[in-house]
C-alpha cells in the first residue's frame, strides 16, 4: 500500500502544480514555443522553477554509482527520433502527456481525440519497435 | 521578462513530486513513462498499479486547484480535431521511442544531469518551436 499512497500524494501533488503554472493551458504551451511570433515566456519560469528544486535533490539523493551510471548513457538514433517525434505532436497541439492527462476531466470531449490517438500511438510503436522500449 | 511567482511556484511543486517520489521509492515521475507501465502492466498486486494512482492523481491535483481558483481561462475547446489526431498519435510514439516527455526527459532528466536527456530535451523544444512556427504561418 506504501506506493500507492506516496503516489496519490506525489501525483496530486504534480496535478496541482501544473494547474497553477498553466501547464495545463495549451495557447500558453503553444505561446511560449512561439518565440519567432508573439512570444509568451511564462512557461520557463516553470521549466526553472522545476529544476530549482529537482538538480540539487537528485544530486544529494543519487549515490555516486548512480551518477557514474548516468554518465554512461549513449545517445542513439532511437532517442533523437522519438524526441524529434514527440516535439512535433507537442507543437502540434500545445499538450505533452502529463497536462493532457491532468486537466481531461474538466475537458473531456476535447481531450479524447488527443489521450486515445497517444495510447495507439503508444501501443503501435510497441508493436513495432518491441516492449523493451520505452 | 516579468516575474511569474504562480509559474515559479508551480514548478516548484512539480519538481517536488519527483524528487518526493524519487526519494520514497527510487521511482521517476516519467508520465509517458507511466502510461506506457500502465499499458504494459503485467505485475500482480495492488503496488504495480501506482502509475495508474499517479497518474489518477494528476487529475486530483489539477481539479482541487480548479475548485479553489479559476482555470477556466486555462481550458481550450474546439481546437481542430485532426490536429489533436496527429498530436497524440505523434506524442504516443515518439514518448515510447524516445522513452520519456516533458517531465521524465526534462524535470527528471535534466535534474539528474543526464546526458541524454538533455539532448531529448534540445530535440524536442527545437521541433516543438519549428512546428509551432509551422501551423502558425497556416492558420
Amino acid at each position: 500500500m506504501k506506493k500507492v499512497v506516496i503516489a496519490l500524494i506525489c501525483g496530486s501533488l504534480f496535478g496541482f502544480g501544473l494547474a497553477m503554472s498553466q501547464m495545463i493551458d495549451p495557447n500558453k504551451v503553444q505561446g511560449f514555443l512561439d518565440i519567432f511570433g508573439d512570444w509568451d515566456p511564462t512557461l520557463a519560469w516553470v521549466m526553472g522553477g522545476a529544476l530549482l528544486v529537482s538538480v540539487p535533490g537528485f544530486a544529494v539523493l543519487l549515490s555516486q554509482e548512480e551518477k557514474a551510471q548516468i554518465k554512461q548513457g549513449v545517445i542513439d538514433a532511437k532517442l533523437v527520433i522519438g524526441s524529434v517525434l514527440f516535439g512535433i505532436g507537442w507543437g502540434l497541439s500545445g499538450y505533452c502527456p502529463g497536462p493532457a492527462i491532468s486537466v481531461s476531466p474538466l475537458i473531456i470531449s476535447e481531450l479524447v481525440w488527443f489521450l486515445v490517438p497517444l495510447i495507439i500511438g503508444m501501443l503501435l510503436a510497441r508493436a513495432i519497435f518491441g516492449k523493451g522500449q520505452g | 521578462m516579468e516575474f511569474q511567482w504562480q509559474a515559479l511556484v508551480g514548478g516548484m511543486l512539480i519538481g517536488l513530486s519527483a524528487i518526493i517520489l524519487f526519494a520514497s521509492m527510487r521511482k521517476i515521475a516519467g508520465i509517458s513513462g507511466m502510461v506506457k507501465q500502465v499499458l504494459t502492466q503485467t505485475k500482480k498486486g495492488v503496488e504495480g498499479w501506482w502509475p495508474l494512482v499517479f497518474l489518477m492523481s494528476l487529475m486530483i491535483g489539477t481539479w482541487v486547484y480548479s475548485l479553489i481558483f479559476s482555470v477556466e481561462e486555462s481550458l481550450r475547446v474546439g481546437y481542430p480535431k485532426e490536429l489533436l489526431v496527429a498530436s497524440g498519435l505523434l506524442v504516443g510514439i515518439g514518448t515510447y521511442i524516445g522513452k520519456g516527455c516533458t517531465s521524465g526527459h526534462g524535470v527528471c532528466g535534466i535534474g539528474r544531469l543526464s546526458k541524454r536527456s538533455i539532448v531529448a530535451t534540445m530535440l524536442f523544444m527545437v521541433s516543438a518551436i519549428i512546428t509551432v512556427a509551422v501551423v502558425g504561418s497556416w492558420t
